[in-house]
């Protein structure tokens, strides 16, 4: 080859060298990226979908939706539109009988009572023409519009209907938007109590959290160790283990009610009320996550070297100045991982709450699950689903941003 | 963790190790890992073949159903049965039958959700009139007792809702009527009610003085729900909800209510076996059959049908009162229930059926329920969550 | 306790020595606050009676308060002939056939097999991840660890449906891919964090004598990150042992796992047979806690004698 460098064929080969590089480096991780988005951002997808999609009315009545999307809400329902329905609705029975319920279900979201009024027309065995005045004579509900603007609300397959439900919105058969009537306005008070649950576990962790990390990082390394493994031991144990000894705890002849009673501080009929509600949410949850919380700061502490504070000490600093002009603001690197690592954690809470809260200790997670197990409203909890995943990975930006998610350290 | 486990690489390269011991060791734990792996994962596939999964409510009912049903049946066909819990409603059948992921078998459903779901098309059809005949030779059809079949589903017992209280907790009078439920200055405490329009919203109405030929009547009209519900306001800060057959006597037993609804035989067995103050007021009773159906599209149809012939058969049923007090459906095994368990307790006057037990009393009605439970139980939840 | 060691200077005020007690009262009370409710349920689990709590007999210390029946129905509870004499057969029918048993067996396999996916493929990814010329390395890792952030009921319904159309749901496969993914992240943050102190020289050097890329893993690199390597494979398996969420939405009812019989339990059939499974559980965790520390205190000193 030529003596004298070729300038250009090495900066080539160079180049060359370096995407060889990053190809191999990025095969290595392909594997893994490709399992998580078959297995993990493809379903999230499917979930985001699911919550702007329901074609449940659309598939078992496609005519009639047809109908009602050139019907205005207003005017009394045509002939065609009835009759379509009503033979539809009954032609859909045949390919799945589990169909005109599934319909009449999605209905009666809209319009509680509607379900009764399906069946009607399932039993009814001589609708024929005129339709109209036969469904009519069946149930002086069928010539109201209400059960029919139900229908036109339910009938397109892609709605915003429930991202606007999952926010206390409802949507008209005229296409506008106003809120939920006072009955059923519940998801904004979830959000707004998770919200609240998770700032103030967070809160009760930082302040339980701070202490024990301080006396872990400043004891003496074999101290410390012991003291650590009171930390980990809750850390290890079993989330459902945890959940199941605050029951023991709190019930009303649980244990503390019972030493309460023993030591004379309450009255054997005035137990207290610890169980099954909000309280227990939140002790609960706190004794969950104070781990996640003293680690982080445990490791940030550790790094702290004691002559700053010993030189404000000397300086003539009271120890209270000391500690709160120059450890405390050291601390804040660890104190903000293990805030909004508990927060993003607490948010999204169910176990726990669902088997101590009660009523009154329900979470958002939980209102999902019900949706999804009970009322089997799968694209209402998709949307709510959704909107808490959003409210999750702006948490989970703004940490990668303050923390870098490659500083999270585990134990 | 991480701190912890760099111990083992500081071990690795102590030079004075012998290592190829430690790898012989290393390997040998490998096989054997291996070969644990291949036997757990080979006594997870047995599990596999033929086998039933049979879902009921759990506790002292599916005690009952396992001895008295669920053991004889596999000792007789040499098949397993896995079995499982849940709170009743079709919201899980109906799950699975919509995402077509059908891995129940057979269910314990009340008549009234055996009627909607056949209707929905959830369960598959049994033909009852195929079923044994009673062993006094009386065909199914005239041995069981009326209701008990239906299109979908064969009874297995009736059972009774009640309500129940923890005797220690009332020193003078003790609740006698269903008004007392709702007397909250009379009879302090929290109460527990199932957490389900059914059953509270009679209950309600009844307390509210209407008599229990009418209850359904009155449910039927707007003014009649409204007035259920109206009831059901005045203690709904003291209510405690259960949705497990099994909370109702741990709510009783731990203090956190002073009475509370539930099935009778829930309240019966930790009375009788572990002498719990729990007793049961008879008035205002509501009968419900619990029934077997099997979810459309169940992977062992045939199987299901063979245990549900099997379980409803006349001695089976009149077994399953040894261990619970609820009511065999078939008439024939009447007459062969005896004593509890224990050989001691009678059976017979802690049955729901018992004349005594049944001065005010209710059979709910399925066909209400089958056309009604959406919307009022839309109402509830909603009036729950306030 | 050894952090109560009283050796104040002689020019500590009033005020100071006041002030180390009362600090060390309020740990004293956040300990207990950790470890007392965990502690509480071990007595419990011996209970006679068939609820949550301390009878008077129990704090009486009555002999005849106490009993082993819930150990005894971990075991039984859902045999054929649960009453049959201890025997080989006994034993038997209880492996086959006792609900814990099976729930053991189910949480075992799927847990070993999970985390051996997740600890695969987080060590490869982790093993890119780290090296210099990893292109869109942090919104990848963003991506990587994100299983973890994501509440879990969401992941859970998002699996349900689309496992659902795919016919993973009700599966075996299912349940694994699902828990696999759930333990990734921990082997991706604990095996990168070991590559950082990794001299990647040594690989280098390793090439220089010959040894093709794979071998200068496995003989090299896989060698000194395995301590990161097996914790994150112990942290995949912890997740996946103590996962009941995506259990319920997944799973069968034969499927069902430790701790989605914990569930039921608590919510169905409340029995407590729990708290004898979670007095095990606590046994576990503490004698897996307590040889941890055992074993880094042994390492710690022979690495002092190795370097003195």
């Amino acid at each position: 080859m030529h003596p004298t460098i070729d300038q250009k064929a090495l900066t080539r080969q160079l180049a060359t060298a370096e995407r060889r590089n990053k190809i191999k480096a990025f095969l290595l991780v392909l594997p893994l990226l490709l399992f998580v988005l078959a297995s993990f951002i493809v379903p999230i997808g499917s979930l985001v979908w699911q919550g702007g999609y329901s074609d449940t009315f659309a598939n078992a009545l496609p005519e009639t939706s047809k109908l009602l999307a050139a019907w205005d809400a207003k005017s009394p329902v045509s002939e065609e539109l009835v009759k379509s329905f009503v033979t539809e609705l009954k032609a859909s029975k045949l390919k799945d009988p589990a169909t005109p319920t599934r319909v009449a279900t999605v209905v009666n979201r809209e319009l509680s009572g509607s379900v009764s009024k399906f069946k009607q027309v399932m039993n009814a065995s001589d609708l024929a023409s005129p339709y109209k005045e036969k469904l009519t004579a069946l149930n002086g509900e069928w010539e109201k519009p209400d059960l029919w603007r139900a229908m036109k609300i339910v009938s397109p397959s892609f709605t915003p209907r429930f991202y606007l439900q999952a926010v206390d919105l409802r949507l008209t058969a005229e296409g506008d938007v106003k809120p939920e009537g006072d009955e059923n306005a519940i998801h904004l008070l979830l959000f707004g109590r998770t919200l609240m649950v998770a700032a103030l576990v967070t809160f009760f962790c930082a302040l339980l959290g701070f202490p024990i990390a301080y006396l872990l990082a400043h004891a003496e390394t074999k101290t410390s160790n012991m003291l650590l493994i009171i930390v980990l031991l809750p850390f290890w144990t079993s989330l459902l283990v945890r959940t199941t000894a605050w029951i023991a705890l709190l019930q009303q002849n649980g244990v503390v009610n019972d030493f309460l009673v023993a030591i004379g501080l309450i009255d054997n009929d005035h137990r207290l009320v610890m169980m099954y509600n909000m309280f227990a949410t939140l002790v609960a949850m706190t004794h969950v996550l104070l781990p996640f919380m003293i680690l982080p700061m445990f490791s940030v502490m550790k790094t702290i070297k004691p002559n700053l504070v010993r030189a404000a000490l000397s300086l003539g600093a009271t120890p209270w100045t000391a500690f709160w002009k120059v450890y405390f603001p050291q601390t804040i690197p660890g104190l903000g991982a293990g805030c909004l690592l508990v927060f993003i954690l607490a948010v999204g809470y169910y176990i726990t709450p669902a088997l101590v809260g009660g009523q009154s200790g329900q979470l958002i997670s939980n209102i999902i699950a019900f949706h999804m197990q009970k009322t089997l409203n799968w694209s209402l909890a998709s949307a709510i689903a959704t909107l808490l995943l959003i409210g999750v990975l702006l948490l989970y930006w703004l940490y990668n941003r303050l923390v870098g998610i490659d500083k999270m350290k585990l134990a | 963790m991480g701190g912890n486990t760099v111990g083992v690489h500081a071990f690795r390269n102590v030079p004075s190790m012998k290592l190829g011991s430690a790898e012989m060791k290393n390997w040998n734990g490998k096989l054997m890992l291996l070969g644990a792996m291949g036997t757990l994962a080979m006594s997870v596939a047995a599990a596999e073949a033929a086998q039933l999964t049979v879902i009921s409510w759990g506790g002292a009912y599916t005690k009952s159903q396992t001895e008295a049903y669920q053991k004889p049946w596999m000792a007789k066909t040499g098949n397993t049965i896995v079995s499982a819990d849940y709170n009743g409603g079709l919201a899980e059948v109906k799950a699975q039958v919509e995402s077509k992921n059908v891995t129940w078998d057979v269910v314990d459903v009340e008549t009234s959700e055996a009627i909607s779901g056949c209707n929905d098309g959830l369960f598959e059809k049994i033909d009852a009139s195929k079923l044994p005949k009673g062993d006094n030779g009386a065909s199914p059809m005239d041995d069981f007792v009326p209701g008990a079949i239906t299109d979908c589903a064969i009874s297995t017992i009736a059972y009774a809702n009640v309500f129940g209280y923890d005797s220690t907790k009332f020193s003078g009078d003790k609740p006698t009527k269903v008004a007392d439920f709702f007397d909250l200055k009379k009879f302090p405490g929290k109460r527990g009610l199932k957490k389900e329009a059914k059953v509270n919203l009679e209950m309600a109405l009844m307390a509210d003085g209407v008599p229990a030929a009418d209850v359904y009547k009155v449910l039927a009209t707007k003014e009649g729900v409204d007035r259920a519900f109206k009831k059901l306001e005045t203690i709904k800060g003291s209510i405690v909800w259960w949705e497990a057959g099994a909370q109702p006597p741990q709510l009783l037993a731990s203090g956190e209510v002073t009475m509370t609804t539930a099935y009778n035989g829930r309240l019966f067995t930790p009375a009788v076996t572990e002498n719990k103050p729990f007793v049961i007021v008879w008035d205002g009773q509501q009968q419900v059959f619990d029934t077997w159906a099997i979810p459309k599209g169940s992977k062992n149809k045939d199987l299901a049908l063979d245990f549900i012939a099997f379980s409803t058969s006349t001695k089976p049923l009149a077994d399953q009162a040894r261990y619970i007090p609820y009511g065999p459906a078939r008439k024939s095994s009447a007459p062969l229930v005896g004593k509890f368990q224990d050989d001691k307790t009678d059976m017979a006057p802690n049955m729901p059926t018992n004349p005594a037990n049944m001065t005010n009393a209710i059979v709910q009605d399925v066909k209400f329920w089958a056309d009604h439970y959406d919307e009022l139980n839309e109402r509830f939840v909603s009036w729950i969550g306030k | 306790m050894k952090f109560l060691k009283l050796n104040f200077p002689p020019y500590a005020t009033g005020l100071e020595i006041a002030w180390f007690f009362a600090f060390r009262a309020v740990c004293i009370a956040i300990f207990v606050f950790l470890v007392a409710p965990i502690l509480v349920i071990i007595p419990l689990s011996f209970n006679k009676e068939s609820f949550f709590s301390f009878t008077s007999g129990m704090l009486a210390l009555k002999p005849e308060a106490y009993s082993l029946k819930w150990y005894r129905d971990i075991f039984a509870n859902g045999m054929l002939a649960p009453d049959a004499p201890l025997s080989l057969d006994w034993f038997k029918d209880s492996w086959m056939r006792s609900q814990w048993m099976i729930a053991l067996k189910n949480s075992i396999f799927v847990g070993v097999s999970a985390t051996a996916v997740a600890t695969t493929l987080g060590t490869l990814a982790s093993v890119g991840l780290s090296r210099p010329e990893m292109p869109y390395r942090g919104l990848i890792t963003g991506i990587l660890i994100s299983p973890m952030i994501v509440p879990i009921v969401i992941t859970a319904a998002g699996m349900f449906f689309f496992f659902s159309q795919i016919g993973l749901s009700q599966t075996y496969l299912g349940l694994v891919l699902a828990h696999a993914l759930l333990g990734t992240p921990f082997v991706v943050i604990t095996v990168t964090a070991t590559l950082t102190s990794f001299d990647r020289s040594l690989m280098r050097a390793a090439a220089n004598l010959g040894a093709n890329p794979l071998t200068a893993f496995f003989k090299v690199q896989m060698p000194l990150i395995l301590p990161g390597i097996i914790s994150g494979g112990l942290f995949a398996f912890i997740t996946s042992f103590d996962e009941v969420v995506v259990v319920l939405f997944l799973a069968e009812p034969d499927q069902r796992t430790i701790p989605r019989q914990m569930w039921s339990g608590l919510r169905e059939q409340v029995s407590p047979t729990i708290l004898a499974v979670a007095t095990i559980l606590i046994m576990i965790s503490l004698v897996l806690l307590m040889s941890l520390e055992l074993t880094r205190r042994r390492m710690e000193r022979l690495k002092m004698e190795a370097h003195s």
